[in-house]
């Protein structure tokens, strides 16, 4: 071991590059590599797990490097700790200007535990509300038999999950032919477009439990702090991709991603939660709801 | 016996001194009577009545019921899993959810095969779900242990629909809706107890989360239960 500083110096550059062959490492962009290079060496270790260092992502184009039939492919999607889904989901329901979701949380980790289980999630604190509220709506009706609609809790799983797929999918599929039409800077890849549309789903929840409540306004209230609150954070993350475009199609496709958002959220409401009857109930209720019963006895 | 040892200790105590002279053939067979025992227990198991078969199984079975419903930190269930039990558990609990509501064949209860298929089909992406996330238990174990702690959940079941022979009023709601979130709770603490050391500790509330979701939807499912009326049903509540 004669001449230590040269092979410690050495011995620092092969543990960086064995660090970087490591898919499982995030390294940092080191300014000058010959300052106190076992200090850094030891302290790598606490970096990779330090959320706030916003570094270079020298592995970006190294990760997914299994098959995509084995294990090992899909486990490189659920690489996320705790801390870091939280991160995400703080991220989407605050949105900051200036930020972009995808660079600030996800920097090319996206994962797929989020948006499944966000979605499946709202699947069931939709149709779990929905229930509650129709209870509650009908409480006073002598006609009203309770009952548990557990058919709508497909219904909900089918319009979310699709909303969770399909729109990235069509989203990413625009983009990639924009993109070979017009030079971009940003482009997002399709894992990354579910990951923000996941994350962004979230804000639902919270708003699918304030739906119980049967006054139509503070419903209609909620759906505007909520599609305000994701909406502008898919605004941000998206308005960098389509901004050298032609000015008329960057506008038509944000305004679309705004409009299938809010449209999810009103088709919900309108379709799980029913409204609050504010006429006389003894009258039509009664009415409507004895026709249902006698048309369903006659089904029988 | 003491006395017979000491009185015939003298009579052996010349025994020391004898030794067998080598023009004596020693010879002979020296057989064990005994067979090796793994192979008589082979034929045995397949000889003994079917009764003894059953009753090891469900002997089994119901150790483990008894580990799920004192819950401490053990690998029994971990080492020996069976898919028995939660079978059991599955079928009962579908047979006693399944219809719900007669009034319409579409928007009742949930019928037997979707309760079944949740259960299982929730149990399997769990399952997946805490593998992706870098789990060190195997496929099987984790089913068994989530199909275990559905336990606490059959039981409440059982006691809500006790309870709903006695009448639907709203005492009656509250009793069952007691006993539901106490049987959720039991079942959600139950089976973190078991799950819980297999998973990094950066980690787990994401594997925890899941199971958590798990249990509420058929807690949900239990407490909406409503038995089907053959008359015009006037009641006013769950």
């Amino acid at each position: 071991m004669a001449a230590v500083g040269d092979l410690q110096f050495q011995e620092f550059d092969d543990a960086e590059n064995l660090l970087a062959a490591n898919r499982d490492a995030t390294t940092i962009s080191i300014g000058d590599p010959n300052e106190k290079p076992t200090n850094q060496r030891r302290s790598l270790g606490n970096w990779s797990r330090n959320a706030d260092s916003d570094k270079t992502e020298l592995l970006a184009g190294q990760r997914k490097s299994a098959a995509f039939w084995t294990f090992e492919y899909y486990q490189a999607f659920f690489d996320v700790d705790t801390y870091q889904v939280l991160d995400r989901i703080k991220g989407s329901v605050l949105p900051l200007p200036g930020k972009n979701f995808v660079r600030l949380y996800i920097r090319s980790n996206p994962d797929l535990y989020g948006p499944l289980w966000i979605c499946t999630t709202l699947v069931f604190a939709i149709a779990i509300s929905g229930n509650i509220s129709n209870f509650l709506v009908h409480l006073g009706q002598p006609q009203y038999h309770y009952m548990p609609e557990f058919r709508k809790v497909t219904i909900a799983a089918t319009a979310i999950y699709s909303y969770a797929w399909l729109v990235p999918l069509a989203l990413w599929g625009f983009l990639m032919w924009r993109n070979s039409k017009v030079m971009n800077i940003v482009s997002y890849s399709f894992l990354e477009i579910v990951c923000v549309y996941g994350y962004s789903l979230f804000i639902y929840i919270p708003a699918a439990i304030l739906w119980i409540i049967p006054i139509e306004w503070v419903r209609w209230i909620t759906i505007l702090v909520a599609m305000c609150l994701s909406g502008s954070v898919l605004v941000i993350t998206f308005w960098p991709a389509v901004r050298d475009d032609h000015r008329r199609i960057a506008i038509a496709t944000i305004s679309a991603v705004l409009i299938l958002h809010a449209l999810l959220a009103v088709g919900c409401k309108a379709y799980f939660f029913d409204a609050p009857q504010i006429e006389v109930p003894g009258l039509s209720g009664s009415i409507a709801s004895g026709n249902r019963t006698v048309t369903a006895v006659k089904t029988h | 016996m003491a006395e017979a040892d000491e009185a015939s200790k003298p009579l052996f105590a010349g025994l020391s001194d004898v030794s067998i002279s080598e023009d004596i053939p020693v010879e002979g067979e020296i057989t064990v009577p005994v067979g090796s025992p793994s192979h008589d227990d082979e034929y045995s198991t397949l000889d003994e009545p079917v009764k003894e078969t059953i009753l090891r199984d469900l002997k089994a079975v119901g150790k483990k019921f008894g580990h799920v419903m004192y819950p401490k930190k053990s690998t029994t269930l971990l080492r020996d899993w069976d898919l028995w039990g939660p079978l059991l558990l599955c079928v009962t609990l579908a047979l006693m959810l399944q219809g719900g509501s007669a009034d319409s064949k579409e928007d009742g209860g949930p019928q037997f095969a979707e309760v079944f298929v949740i259960i299982w089909f929730g149990s399997v992406i769990i399952t997946l779900n805490s593998k992706l996330l870098g789990g060190t238990i195997s496929f099987f174990q984790s089913l068994c242990v989530l199909g275990y702690c559905i336990l606490p959940l059959t039981v409440a079941m059982i006691v809500c629909r006790l309870v709903l022979l006695g009448g639907t009023g709203t005492a009656s709601f509250i009793v069952r809706f007691i006993v539901v979130v106490a049987s959720f709770g039991w079942s959600t603490f139950a089976s973190t107890a078991f799950l819980a050391d297999s998973q990094s500790p950066n980690r787990k509330a994401l594997v925890v989360y899941p199971v958590f979701l798990f249990y509420f939807v058929i807690s949900w499912m239990i407490l909406t239960f409503s038995p089907s009326h053959s008359d015009g049903a006037t009641d006013t509540g769950p």
